[in-house]
C-alpha cells in the first residue's frame, strides 16, 4: 500500500488535489513552493569553488576534484577566477606575506560567498602554531569562515564531507522569509 | 685534491688571510678565513686549474650566538673534490664581499642569508629580501630576533 499521496491516484479513495493536477496536464508552466527553499537548492548545487591551494592539502583537493572521487557529482568545480567562484577553499599554509592575497581574493568574490578552511594549518596554524614567525593562526584572523575540516592533510572524502555540511548549512539559509 | 693540500696552497698564497683548517667532525673540511679576502680566494678557487671549484653548493649564514659565520660549500664537477670555506662576522653590523661575481648562482643564496640573518653582502649585484615581505622588520633566524606582535594588524 502506497504512502505517498502523489502516486495515490490508482488507489482507493483519490484524494481531490490529485485530480486537479491530473486536470492541469504537463502543458502547466507554473510552480508553486517556497523561494528560500529553491534558491538554497539552486545555490548548494552549483558550489563554484575557487582554485586556491598553497600547500599539500592542495593536493588532495586536486585528488577529490579528479575522476577517482569526483566533486563534480554535487556540483562543485573549480574556477580559475575569484569573479566567477562561490566558495573559496582555503587548502593549505598561510603566510603573512599570503595573507593579503588571500583577502584580497575573498573580497574579489561576489555575494553570496562561502569559506571553506582544509586542513590544520587553514584552521589553527597547523605544526606551525608555535614559534613560528611567518605563519598565520589560522584563516578566521583574515576572513569569515563557514566549515572547517581537520586533518593534515584531510582525506578527499573528509573534504567531501565539509563540501557537504556547507550544503546543508546553505539550505538552513533565510533568503527572503527573514524579512517577512 | 685532500683538504689539507688544499690549505696548504691558499696558505701559500693568501698567508695571513688563512686561518685555519676545521677538519675535526667536518666532511668536507672548512678552511676559515677572513672576511676582507672572501672574495679574492673564492675566485682563486675556482679559477685554478688544480683546484677548479666550479661549483658553489650551498652558502649559508649561522649564528653562534657571540658572532655570526657564513659558510660556503664547494664542488669541482671537472676534479670531484669538496671543500667548506668559512668567514666569522662580528654580530653588530656583520657585512664580507660578494662572490656572485664568481658564481652567479650565489645570489639567490646571498639574499637567503642577508634576509634571515642581516649579512651585508658588499658588491652584490641585487641585496633585497627573498622570502620575508619587504617591510619586514629584523632577521628571524637571528638567536636574538624578538617577534613582532603584530604584522599589518593580524597577530604573529
Amino acid at each position: 500500500m502506497s504512502q505517498d499521496p502523489a502516486h495515490g491516484k490508482g488507489g482507493a479513495g483519490a484524494s481531490a488535489p490529485s485530480g486537479a493536477s491530473a486536470a492541469l496536464g504537463p502543458e502547466a508552466h507554473v510552480m508553486v513552493g517556497n523561494a528560500d527553499l529553491f534558491v538554497n537548492w539552486a545555490r548548494k548545487s552549483s558550489l563554484w569553488y575557487l582554485l586556491f591551494a598553497t600547500a599539500c592539502c592542495g593536493i588532495e583537493l586536486m585528488q577529490a576534484g579528479a575522476s577517482r572521487y569526483d566533486l563534480d557529482r554535487f556540483g562543485a568545480v573549480f574556477r580559475a577566477t575569484p569573479r566567477q567562484s562561490d566558495l573559496m577553499l582555503v587548502a593549505g599554509t598561510i603566510t603573512h606575506k599570503m595573507a593579503d592575497r588571500v583577502k584580497r581574493l575573498y573580497e574579489q568574490m561576489p555575494e553570496p560567498k562561502y569559506v571553506i578552511a582544509m586542513g590544520s594549518c587553514a584552521n589553527t596554524g597547523g605544526p606551525f602554531y608555535k614559534d613560528s614567525y611567518c605563519v598565520v593562526k589560522g584563516v578566521d584572523l583574515l576572513i569569515p569562515v563557514d566549515v572547517y575540516i581537520p586533518g593534515c592533510p584531510p582525506r578527499p572524502e573528509a573534504l567531501i564531507d565539509g563540501i557537504m555540511s556547507l550544503q546543508k548549512i546553505i539550505m538552513q539559509k533565510k533568503n527572503y522569509g527573514a524579512k517577512a | 685534491m685532500e683538504a689539507q693540500a688544499i690549505f696548504d696552497t691558499l696558505k701559500g698564497k693568501f698567508g695571513d688571510a688563512v686561518v685555519e683548517l676545521q677538519s675535526e667532525g667536518f666532511s668536507p673540511a672548512f678552511i676559515v678565513v677572513a672576511p676582507a679576502a672572501v672574495n679574492g680566494i673564492a675566485r682563486f678557487l675556482k679559477d685554478d686549474p688544480a683546484l677548479s671549484f666550479d661549483s658553489l653548493m650551498s652558502l649559508s649564514g649561522v649564528d653562534y650566538k657571540d658572532r655570526l659565520a657564513v659558510a660556503y660549500h664547494l664542488h669541482s664537477m671537472k676534479l670531484r673534490h669538496a671543500i667548506g670555506m668559512k668567514a666569522f662576522l662580528p654580530s653588530e653590523a656583520p657585512s664580507l664581499p660578494t662572490v656572485d661575481d664568481v658564481w652567479p648562482a650565489a645570489n639567490f643564496q646571498e639574499r637567503e642569508a642577508y634576509d634571515l640573518f642581516g649579512i651585508g653582502f658588499e658588491g652584490s649585484k641585487d641585496l633585497r629580501r627573498i622570502l620575508l615581505p619587504e617591510d619586514w622588520e629584523g632577521h628571524p633566524l637571528r638567536k636574538d630576533y624578538k617577534y613582532p606582535d603584530f604584522y599589518h594588524g593580524i597577530k604573529v
